[in-house]
């Protein structure tokens, strides 16, 4: 097992290196001059400009921090495989540099925006567990009838929408047409997050943000155990426990679900992952501001470190999510062996 | 979320199922062919039916909207003042969908939509599906040091999140139509490899590969000749699927602004004008959704009709 993880964390290293490279090199050909942007439409003047290139290591300074200067009299930049490889060794320390806009630590920045992801993706779980897999039983047992229909028919158009769309449709109705119909008595807030001087109580905040987070992944984890759980129904152990005179609720509680729900959990639990790298989408049809609305905004300013961090923490925190899941999978099913079949366990 | 279709768990699952069956007992009766049984299958399947249909008709409207299809752009001597009178008209009969801020026909711009969206899902699926077989093909056939860095690289392109990525992708090389194309169709290709090579890897065992070998064939011909026919159904399902994925993914770019140009109208770009009006005019946002919502299920109910159809193990049923 621990070989197993040690393997795995071996292999996440290019992987990595990889995803950070090519952000890397997107910056080096990306139009547009991150530094000049800085003001705006304003000019910085000449030498605010070259402190701000020194101080986010653009231009070569020496070891106390002064410019370097060529024969001409002009800046020299850093390559581009210098910045990466001082990028690397700050990452080791722990940081994660400093935004060009705004002049603060990415850290900060990510520490402020990040809980507001998760908070919305613990939310969106939940949601995405309890209906997932409650839809997805109840089509399976109750095949072929009503219910099973009504399931089929809203996956299939919850995958087929755009989820921002869905977002939007829900804003409408839970916040436009529900607050018209009750007069104004009743309605869901349609943007903006919890706070002391939020008008809604915190919680309603959380519902259609959720929601729509949770739409797309619902509609798949109720396929999954739908179709895990006829899967199972038709081996031959569910055969020999129905013979041994069980009633069917008892086989589906005692037996099947264990079985069929393996595969399901596994697929939350990477979609949990996937929900904690942000929604762009979703943050920016609810104003919600976290850090896929962030990162997007950082990408369109040109602001690199933040996009550099955020995706650096992204892609950190999806990959352990899905070790965990991995390795939850072989304790959740002991057919199951991680690895080669010498080094089990 | 959007799920680009390379991460639909179910998708991918069932492409690598129909890889698998495909080792090569491809052909059973004398006069029957796969592809002539898997027309007759589809044509009992309603879904798969109505689907085509729905992709027939959006096709040719988008097709000859030039035709017929009222002044898209607004009357050019309209002053500002019966602009303002056109403007936000709620549905009539004279503008089924009524008009938007600019006082333009609404349903002339989804019409129009129509054709940019299906042009980006039909593009960029043709691109990454091309890139993804090259290196499937490569990955599969020579397997050894291609193998580990294709399929390295193709997992670092399937570590980035998605959304992000394509949104990089369009500030490096700027937005505008072709660029959609270009990234969408780039970063499409991991899936696709993973599908072709794994398709390749259970046909590359059959004798008659060995058979072709022994008898001089190059390998360009043998990966044309004998592999690719063998495994071409999954990839016919997978880019039909990919389609649909590849119009949500343009819409959500021209909704946030990095796809499609205005004046251009792509069916993202009209929910993103439409939004503004959530409150007054909602029919602005709702009616180019659901050309998206019904496009993209037709294809999705395509794709599922051609898996089962194609499906060997499904034949005699």
């Amino acid at each position: 097992m621990f070989k197993y993880i040690a393997k795995r964390i071996l292999q996440f290293i290019p992987v990595f290196l990889g995803v950070t490279l090519i952000l890397f090199i997107m910056q080096n050909v990306v139009p547009g001059d991150p530094i000049k942007l800085i003001a705006g439409e304003r000019k910085l003047d000449e030498v605010t400009e070259r402190n701000i290139r020194a101080q986010h290591g653009l231009i070569k300074t020496d070891a106390d921090g002064n410019i370097i200067y060529d024969e001409n009299g002009d800046t020299i930049e850093t390559p581009m495989y210098e910045r990466y490889f001082t990028y690397l060794t700050d990452l080791l320390q722990g940081d994660l540099g400093t935004s060009y806009q705004r002049g603060t630590s990415v850290s900060s920045i990510i520490l402020q925006k990040y809980p507001y992801t998760v908070q919305i993706a613990i939310v969106g779980i939940i949601i995405e567990a309890i209906v997932g897999i409650g839809a997805g039983i109840i089509s399976a047992i109750k095949r072929y009838s009503f219910w099973d229909v009504l399931v089929t028919l809203v996956t299939s158009l919850l995958v087929a929408m755009p989820a921002f769309w869905l977002g939007m449709l829900l804003q409408l109705v839970f916040g436009i047409w529900l607050g018209n119909v009750t007069g104004g008595a009743f309605s869901f807030p349609i943007s903006g997050v919890a706070g002391p001087l939020a008008k809604y109580p915190d919680w309603m905040y959380y519902v259609l943000p959720a929601v729509t987070l949770a739409s797309v992944s619902t509609a798949y984890t109720a396929r999954i155990m739908r179709s895990q759980l006829l899967d199972v129904m038709n081996q031959d152990y569910i055969r020999t426990a129905r013979a041994k005179g069980l009633s069917k609720g008892a086989i589906i509680r005692k037996h099947a679900l264990k079985n069929a729900l393996i595969p399901v959990v596994t697929y939350v639990g990477m979609d949990f992952g996937a929900m904690l790298a942000g929604a762009i989408l979703t943050e920016t049809v609810f104003s919600w501001p976290g850090i896929g609305r962030e990162t997007y905004v950082a990408i369109t300013q040109r602001d690199w470190p933040i996009v550099m961090g955020s995706v650096t923490v992204i892609v950190f925190v999806v990959m352990i999510i899905n070790l965990i899941v991995d390795v939850s999978y072989a304790f959740l099913d002991p057919r199951i062996r991680l690895g080669s079949s010498k080094n089990e366990g | 979320m959007i799920y680009p279709v390379h991460q639909r768990p179910d998708a991918a699952a069932h492409a690598d199922a129909i890889a698998a069956e495909h080792g090569g007992a491809a052909v059973s009766g004398a006069s029957r062919t796969l592809w002539g049984d898997a027309v007759n299958r589809l044509k009992k399947n309603k879904l798969a039916i109505i689907a085509v249909i729905w992709i027939v008709f959006i096709v040719l409207v988008a097709l000859t909207a030039d035709l017929w299809v009222p002044q898209v752009l607004g009357d050019p001597n309209a002053t500002a003042a019966n602009m303002a009178a056109e403007s936000r008209l709620a549905p009539s009969l004279e503008h089924p969908f009524g008009t938007d801020s600019l006082g333009r026909d609404v349903l002339s711009r989804v019409i129009y939509g129509a054709r940019i969206s299906l042009t980006v899902g039909v593009v960029a699926t043709g691109i990454s599906t091309a890139i993804g077989l090259v290196m499937g093909a490569l990955a599969a056939y020579y397997g050894g040091i291609w193998d580990t860095i294709i399929m390295r690289l193709a997992d670092i392109f399937l570590a980035f999140p998605y959304t992000l990525f394509v949104v990089a992708m369009i500030a490096v090389i700027g937005n505008g139509i072709q660029n959609v194309f270009i990234a969408i169709g780039i970063l499409g290709w991991p899936s696709i490899a993973r599908v072709f090579r794994s398709a390749i890897l259970s046909v590359k065992e059959n004798d008659y590969v060995d058979a072709a070998r022994s008898m001089g064939a190059s390998d360009v011909r043998i990966i044309v000749r004998h592999i690719f026919p063998n495994s071409v159904a999954s990839i016919v399902v997978y880019a039909t699927m990919n389609i649909g994925g590849a119009i949500l993914t343009e819409s959500a770019l021209s909704f946030l602004g990095m796809g499609v140009v205005p004046p251009d109208p792509s069916w993202g770009t009209l929910i993103q004008d439409g939004q503004k009006y959530l409150q007054t005019e909602p029919w602005l946002m709702i009616l180019p959704g659901l050309a998206i919502l019904s496009t993209v299920l037709a294809f999705t109910l395509l794709g599922d009709g051609l898996r089962d159809a194609l499906d060997v193990k499904m034949k005699d049923a």
